[in-house]
């Protein structure tokens, strides 16, 4: 995409979206300078237990009496990594397994669409947690868990988008050029998928970023003395019964990062969707 | 007729030998899923600082020295007979464990089922009528923004509002055996609220969706032209046209319900099956993950064969696939 249909992308986005791309912006930005943006380190205790919101601490202290804007800094790097790092595996895996069956067809089609049909009949929380009770809980784990779990969908939709592509003229060309599988896949379908898989890049990422949170909160996800946004919901839930709002951070942060990518991927689906006669 | 509904019934009897099937080939997912992964099984659950001998013990206790194929088979054939095994922590009969779980999270999943469902087709409908006006808009951004809030945001807002600020709905929901109905709905009214709000929205969107895709047909032009009125034109003409994607996308969110159920559990400490699944993956207590994930995952597959089934009875264009 380049520069310019980036730039008259931008200024067709909605009121809504704007904001969205805003709140994107200035999370990325916080998570890539998080040690220069917070004010204190992550694990340092600064004052009391569950501190409400001072000149002194933004966002109040933690269960431990931690700085919780500066742990929700820290940790945006925790969620941002993780679940952009499963997402790019998810698409790499995907897309890839998903165009070779629309190009191949016949059998490794059936086999292909069939196998990821099992692996979507159980539900993804169901099989991460399965899987989990006998790996080890490491990052490289959970991203090869979620990103592995996550391609099914990925292939569903990039497996579509080739079928249509695939009886195109040019494709057919390409055939009779006597190009191979692999040519087909990156020089014809690839370029031409890219609008609908980047939308959908949005979508999976921010299912990403929950489904992260939510093995976190579940306490199977990143591992103290690591921090991510659900584990520092998971830390600080038990004051909620005393009315202190301390895990409604987290949650909130996760809550305007998800919003803000659906608002953002919403109206560049209905600007692109407008553009191609509703399709 | 007689021959259509011939058709009708091998159709559905072809359905459900296809869930049987997949029953099947699930209960092999998820025995791979836990015994064949890299790495000593028992090793991985008594953790790094375990003796050897441990690990042998525990080895042998699992029955791990026999091969994967054999364990599977004697697996598959207790779980047909009711027998789930032994938890490794507890040794207790999972089956004792799990029975009164299950009939809580089902309970719940039922009370969120009962409550969400028909407010979903109504504000659907609603939607419908009121489309791209301001009722409509909001509708749309509320559910763009339900759909991306974590259940424990909706459920901790609720508790720190409900129960704590103004102490209208315990906190924590404590059900036990013998505990009377009126007692046992309030204490789950949270945990009933949170996943109706959760499913809610995209039950809605689906159903507005798939109403207006019915509006745009002549007979609905007809019956605007004979001067029914609104209501009527989307509850008596669209609606039944509707009936089967919205079946479909219905039981799609009941499956969501009993999956989305896991994590309330946790937010409210609910005793149900959901706990049990995520305090099991905790202590690597692999047989009971097995059962809980196999009964899960079973409850998943039987619903959504039978929205199939149902929108094949619903829509007899289904049964003759071109």
């Amino acid at each position: 995409m380049t520069n310019i249909s980036m730039r008259s992308l931008a200024s067709h986005l909605s009121w809504a979206a704007r904001i969205g791309l805003l709140c994107l912006i200035l999370f990325s930005l916080a998570a890539i300078f998080a040690p220069i943006v917070a004010p204190y380190a992550q694990d340092e205790i600064l004052g009391d237990v569950w501190e409400p919101i001072s000149s002194k601490f933004w966002l109040g202290t933690d269960q431990l009496g931690r700085d919780i804007l500066s742990r929700l800094i820290h940790g945006a790097r925790n969620t941002f990594f993780i679940a952009g790092a499963a997402t790019i595996l998810s698409f790499f895996m995907g897309t890839f397994l998903g165009f070779l069956a629309a190009v191949s067809g016949g059998k490794t089609d059936q086999l292909l669409s069939r196998s990821n049909d099992l692996m979507m009949a159980i539900p993804t929380l169901i099989f991460a947690l399965v899987v989990l009770s006998v790996l080890p809980s490491s990052m490289l784990v959970l991203i090869v868990v979620m990103g592995v779990l996550d391609s099914t969908r990925v292939f569903r939709l990039s497996r579509a988008v080739a079928v249509d592509i695939v009886v195109m003229d040019y494709v057919e060309a390409a055939r009779l050029r006597g190009e191979n599988t692999l040519w087909i896949i990156f020089r014809e379908i690839l370029p031409n998928a890219l609008s609908p898989l980047f939308a959908e890049f949005g979508l999976r990422f921010a299912f990403a970023v929950l489904f992260l949170s939510t093995l976190s909160f579940l306490g199977l996800g990143i591992q103290p003395p690591d921090a991510d946004w659900g584990s520092m919901v998971k830390e600080n839930k038990d004051g909620i019964v005393f009315g202190i709002p301390a895990a409604l951070i987290p949650a909130a942060a996760i809550a305007i990062l998800t919003i803000s990518i659906n608002l953002v991927v919403d109206s560049i689906l209905s600007r692109t969707s407008s553009l191609k006669g509703g399709r | 007729m007689a021959t259509d509904n011939n058709s009708l019934s091998a159709l559905i009897i072809k359905r459900l030998a296809l869930g049987l099937l997949l029953l099947l080939a699930i209960s092999m997912v998820i025995f791979v899923g836990t015994e064949l992964l890299p790495g000593d099984v028992a090793q991985s659950i008594l953790g790094q600082s375990a003796t050897p001998q441990a690990v042998a013990n525990l080895r042998l206790e699992m029955g791990l020295d026999r091969p994967a194929i054999e364990r599977y088979a004697q697996w598959l054939f207790n779980i047909l007979q009711g027998d789930l095994g032994t938890s490794l922590s507890s040794k207790r009969e999972i089956s004792q464990m799990i029975g009164d779980r299950l009939g809580n999270t089902l309970f719940l999943a039922a009370c969120a089922a009962v409550i969400s469902v028909p407010l979903a087709i109504f504000l659907g409908m609603v939607a419908v009528h009121y489309r791209d006006g301001f009722v409509d808009k909001m509708i749309s951004i509320t559910t763009i923004t339900t759909i991306s809030l974590p259940e424990f945001f909706i459920g901790y807002l609720l508790i720190l509002y409900l129960a704590v600020t103004w102490n209208i709905l315990p906190s924590s929901s404590v059900v036990y055996g013998d505990m009377p109905l009126g007692e046992r709905l309030t204490a789950i009214a949270l945990p009933c609220i949170t996943l109706t709000l959760v499913v809610l929205a995209h039950m809605m969107r689906m159903t507005r969706a798939a109403i207006l895709n019915v509006m745009s047909s002549a007979y609905i032009e007809t019956a605007q032209l004979k001067g029914l009125s609104p209501f009527r034109i989307i509850f008596h003409h669209a609606l039944p046209n509707a009936v089967s994607p919205i079946i479909t996308v219905v039981v799609l969110n009941l499956a969501y319900l009993v999956v989305g159920v896991i994590v309330v559990e946790i937010i409210f400490v609910y005793p149900g099956m959901g706990q049990l699944l995520v305090d099991h993956v905790t202590n690597r207590d692999v047989p009971v993950v097995q059962a809980a994930g196999l009964i899960f995952a079973a409850i998943y597959i039987l619903l959504n064969m039978f929205a199939d089934i149902m929108s094949i009875i619903a829509n007899p264009r289904l049964r003759h696939p071109k």
